[in-house]
């Protein structure tokens, strides 16, 4: 039997547009945001277009968007437009490590009770790759890290996922944790009839302190340093040139 | 300090990234202990037990390990979590998968793929596709870290002599179970540990040309890699790609053949020691970053390559 009336969490993240060249804060703290342009994260993206699709195919009655943050709201009318039904937007002055993070997430996912989680595999600022499994954790449910390929039957969810050397499939008991990959899907760009509409699905406002959970960091950022640069060589006229550059200067071959 | 480190195998060898993760604990020092947890991996246990500079081998043998499902591999690490100061696994896509499981169950924040110790509670690690590096101190009682392998030299995998000591397995969890696998079958290297990587882009322009990238990678005895570009464009297998979301490699020597050069893909492979980059583009950020750029056809290169090598 297929649950016909699956209730969807996708969870998304606010990140500087991964277009942007980041610049770092002169004192070293942290990336500068101010005036820079933000998107939703692009796994998060990929995690909504899957859930729409699942719901296309009749299989889920409904898509709820979470995410935590203050400015958050553009991402949550993006996410509306593309096909959720209402928003949870979780307000927070600060920003908080993944297992916090996944903290307040479990006290959501307690009161909406979804059948079925997902979410990028990671957001590609802190490219930390936690909140997806530590919530799974956290829940005591099953997880479906770096998807590629998603089946939801008879209360499993079949997981195709991307491994170092190949892939493999899992089968998840439901509700389940799925976090996506690249190639799970293209996501689709919103029309104007659904942006407009977007604009009347309630998305409902609460503070992270409602949800009572210790949010204190166990992390400190001492310094955030632009990488070592990597200096241009040179340019050689030829394949004979490289070669001989590779076997006399460089000795590599 | 006491430092679990849990190794990466396939139940009938030792990955070589593990080594890389146990000089990333010697770094931090103290006692280390590796966990060999799979099934019928006594083999692995007892290449670990050689490793230079180790306290024991934990092993875990059993058939719910087998396919390294994450929600029971988490819970084996949990029954022995609280003996440690410090748990690690390599940044590969196993230990990316069940680490954060373990680190929520033990209450603290994890510290992915760190690139640098610089003492026992502080790290150095990549964000913003590697555009930044973040310098962390972890007031966690348990410090819990995946490892990326370019950031450490391999620990001698030869020297040691150390006792393998069985502990107790945990049931099936019941959450997930391991339906089939699909493995690329290549007698190549590994691209994570190969000396020579020759990877190609969307310069290739075809399936079929791709060949090309894969013919110079075997007159090199080299691993093949690939842009993201390539991987969508579908001349290549998605587990070849390098770059911040594929694969991150360090070789002696990065062949870039008709790769433009993104920040993505620079983030994957920039602590190459060497980097030739052939692009018919003048102007390709690739150059930027290159020892030795060649301007030029790459169609008419590459086989120049082969011929001359």
């Amino acid at each position: 039997m297929v649950i016909v009336s699956m209730k969807i969490l996708v969870l998304i993240k606010r990140v500087i547009d991964y277009r942007v060249k980041i610049r770092i804060k002169p004192d070293g703290s942290w990336v500068e945001t101010d005036n820079v342009k933000m998107s939703i994260n692009p796994f998060d993206e990929i995690a909504l277009e899957e859930a729409v699709r699942i719901k296309e195919k009749g299989i889920a009655s409904e898509i709820v968007i979470v995410t935590i943050g203050n400015d958050a709201m553009p991402e949550i009318l993006y996410g509306l437009a593309l096909g959720a039904d209402r928003g949870i937007h979780i307000t927070l002055e600060h920003e908080i490590q993944s297992l916090q993070a996944a903290k307040i997430l479990q006290k959501v996912a307690e009161e909406e009770k979804p059948d079925l989680i997902i979410t990028g595999k990671q957001a590609i600022d802190d490219d930390a790759n936690q909140t997806g499994q530590m919530l799974a954790a956290l829940l005591g449910i099953g997880q479906g890290t770096f998807a590629s390929k998603l089946e939801i039957a008879e209360g499993h969810a079949v997981v195709t996922r991307e491994i170092d050397g190949g892939h493999n499939t899992v089968k998840l008991k439901l509700p389940a944790v799925i976090t996506t990959d690249l190639r799970l899907n293209e996501p689709r760009y919103p029309s104007v009839p659904n942006i407009m509409k977007a604009k009347s699905k309630p998305v409902v406002k609460r503070a992270a302190s409602e949800f009572g959970v210790d949010i204190k960091s166990h992390i400190v950022i001492l310094n955030v340093e632009e990488p070592p640069k990597r200096k241009a060589g040179i340019k050689v006229k030829d394949t004979a040139e490289l070669i001989d550059k590779l076997r006399g200067e460089a000795k590599v071959i | 300090m006491s430092i679990l480190v849990i190794a990466e195998h396939n139940n009938s060898k030792l990955a070589k990234a593990t080594l890389h993760t146990v000089m990333a604990a010697q770094k931090i020092g103290g006692e280390i202990d590796v966990l060999v947890v799979g099934k019928g991996c006594i083999d692995v246990a007892e290449e670990a037990a050689k490793i230079s500079g180790l306290a024991k081998i934990l092993l875990a043998d059993d058939v719910v390990y087998e396919n390294f499902l994450a929600e029971n591999i988490a819970n084996l690490v949990l029954t022995i979590a609280k003996n440690y100061t410090h748990i690690l696994a390599s940044a590969t896509s196993t230990g990316k998968d069940f680490l954060p499981r373990v680190a929520a169950l033990v209450d603290s924040s994890q510290i992915s793929e760190i690139i640098a110790v610089i003492s026992s509670d502080t790290f150095r690690r990549p964000i913003y596709a590697g555009n930044a590096i973040k310098t962390v101190q972890s007031k966690d009682a348990i410090k819990v870290i995946t490892v990326r392998q370019t950031g450490f030299d391999a620990a001698p995998a030869t020297g040691g002599n150390v006792p393998i000591e069985k502990i107790a397995t945990t049931p099936d969890s019941g959450l997930s179970e391991f339906v089939s696998k699909d493995e690329n079958k290549s007698d190549r290297v590994e691209l994570t540990s190969a000396r020579i990587v020759v990877s190609g882009g969307r310069g290739l322009g075809s399936r079929d040309n791709f060949a090309l990238v894969e013919q110079l990678a075997t007159k090199l005895g080299a691993a093949v890699g690939a842009s993201r570009g390539a991987v969508d464009a579908g001349y290549i297998s998605n587990d070849a790609q390098v770059g911040q979301t594929g694969k991150i490699v360090a070789p002696e020597l990065y062949i870039a053949l008709g790769i433009s050069g993104q920040i993505q893909h620079i983030a994957g492979m920039k602590d190459s020691k060497v980097i030739v980059a052939i692009n018919k583009d003048e102007n390709a950020p690739i150059f930027d970053v290159a020892d030795y750029g060649l301007v030029g056809d790459l169609f008419q290169i590459v086989p120049e390559l082969i011929a001359g090598l």
